[in-house]
């Protein structure tokens, strides 16, 4: 068993590190070439032209056939709601998709609102925490999920940098994870705006091309002098989003984390990940190669005669 | 026919048609408009334009730069301080009803020498135009001050059952 054999086990797991190496380098490099999908669509949300009439969140419920609510949905005392002590506004959650939050900022002399959903980023976090890949991220730009292969883990509500997924924690036997899927199955892939837009009486919510809306976005801020802040959140965020954000007081005063960074959440990870298939392939057949010969060379004093039976007995055998 | 006779016809037939076309000028300044294109879970406005002109001071306050005086706008003015009055001044003549449609974001992609790039459709037009000017002059501004709610508005906004409850209309 040891001579011949310990050869060959040597030059196989060389040439299994050599494949392991070359396979893991190329899928590294593919999953670091996405760059987004160039036409995909998105949305402009302008906080100064949002007046919080809900109508969006209304349209959203009829839409994905979402239960009722609790309080109808010209009802403004939601704004008020708080949870966690104070801290924490209204988020979605499985009965909504979508929800608008009102912020009284000291300088504005209106309340400002601020509608929540899913961002659609261009490279969602949700999705490469996903290992049963439910998640895709669609040529129009939507981030959608395939409910039946979820198996309800929630890595990817830890995953989203902006807290988006919600749970139906209200299923005892199915739970999945719910969010804003941009309309995509009854909307978006049919060329149509998603139902928060089509509703908005004030247009808070521009429709189009990402291309096109960052264009929009930063002539907004050019000719209208002292109206914004001089940034279009979700441009450069997180990978960048396709939905992003225009506001006359800086981000952090209405509820965003202001500073994510621009890179994608999977960046975090991407290097670490792709060392993962090397380190298991090859360290065990190193390891066990190393100890091997350690043996091996421990075997020529003490138990020279142990080995050499054992060759005999081999011999025997065969 | 003398020469003063041809002169005197003329000059009645110039006469009456300057008298017609001006009947025509004002006519065409509606009193009342009727914005309806879009209802659905509101009933439509009727517009009281007579009312809004004596309380505006120019056309422009509106209209822009389609009619009236022109517009005193800063980002406007480059290119419209002498533009002429166009021949349609009403709302959707520039405000489409179907902005977000695949067909007009396209054809507003494919026109690369196309300004107005970000040019609100005609809800939001109507919208901006009214509740702003609303909240200076002190005007109504809530969604049912302007236009009542459809039997199919109360239940989008899931509104019937509690909305004769709580009393409505506070919006």
């Amino acid at each position: 068993m040891s001579g011949i054999s310990r050869r060959r086990f040597l030059a196989a797991s060389v040439a299994g590190c050599a494949a392991t190496t070359l396979a893991g380098s190329k899928k590294a490099l593919a999953a670091g070439s996405f760059s987004g999908y160039p036409d995909g669509m998105g949305v402009l949300v302008d906080l100064t032209r949002c007046i919080g009439c809900r109508s969006c969140e209304a349209a959203c419920n009829k839409e994905q056939n979402l239960p009722a609510p609790e309080k109808p949905f010209d009802d403004k005392s939601v704004f008020d709601e708080t949870f966690h002590g104070g801290k924490q506004k209204r988020r979605p959650d499985e009965n909504a998709y979508t929800v608008v939050n009102r912020y009284d900022v000291e300088s504005e002399s209106k309340p400002l609102y601020r509608k929540v959903q899913c961002n659609h980023c261009a490279e969602p976090a949700c999705l490469s925490s996903c290992f049963v890949n439910a998640y895709t991220k669609t040529p129009e730009g939507a981030v959608v999920y395939n409910s039946k292969v979820c198996v309800g883990c929630r890595n990817c509500m830890i995953a989203c940098p902006f807290n988006i997924p919600g749970y139906s924690y209200s299923s005892a036997f199915d739970p999945v994870v719910k969010k804003c899927i941009f309309c995509h199955e009854t909307r978006l892939k049919n060329g149509l705006p998603p139902a928060c837009v089509e509703i908005c009486p004030q247009e808070a919510l521009t429709f189009g091309k990402r291309k096109d809306l960052i264009k929009i976005g930063h002539q907004r801020i050019q000719t209208h002098p002292g109206r914004y802040v001089n940034h279009l959140y979700g441009e450069k965020e997180l990978g960048g989003t396709h939905w992003m954000y225009l506001s006359s007081v800086p981000f952090e005063e209405v509820g965003f984390d202001p500073n994510p960074g621009n890179e994608p959440i999977i960046n975090n990870v991407k290097d670490f990940l792709s060392t993962v298939p090397m380190v298991l392939a090859i360290w065990p057949a190193m390891f066990t190669g190393f100890h091997l010969l350690a043996k091996k060379q421990e075997g020529h004093g003490d138990h020279e005669h142990d080995v050499e039976e054992h060759h005999d007995e081999e011999g025997g055998a065969e | 026919m003398s020469a003063k006779q041809i002169l005197t016809t003329l000059m009645t037939a110039l006469a009456f048609v300057m008298a017609v076309t001006m009947a025509q000028a004002f006519e065409d300044v509606p009193d009342q408009v009727s914005i309806d294109v879009m209802t659905q879970y509101f009933d439509g406005v009727e517009f009281d334009h007579e009312m809004h002109t004596e309380l505006g001071e120019d056309c422009s306050a509106c209209h822009h730069h389609a009619t009236g005086t022109g517009t005193t706008d800063d980002r406007c003015v480059r290119c419209h301080a002498d533009s002429d009055e166009v021949a349609e001044v009403g709302c959707s003549a520039c405000h489409a009803v179907d902005t977000f449609s695949a067909e007009h974001i396209n054809r507003q992609a494919a026109d690369v020498y196309q300004f107005h790039i970000d040019t609100p459709g005609l809800k939001a037009a109507y919208h901006w135009n009214c509740i702003g000017c609303h909240e200076q002059m002190d005007g109504p501004t809530g969604c049912q001050d302007c236009h009542a709610r459809t039997p199919e508005g109360d239940a989008f906004y899931h509104a019937d059952a509690q909305a004769s409850a709580a009393g409505e209309g506070g919006h």
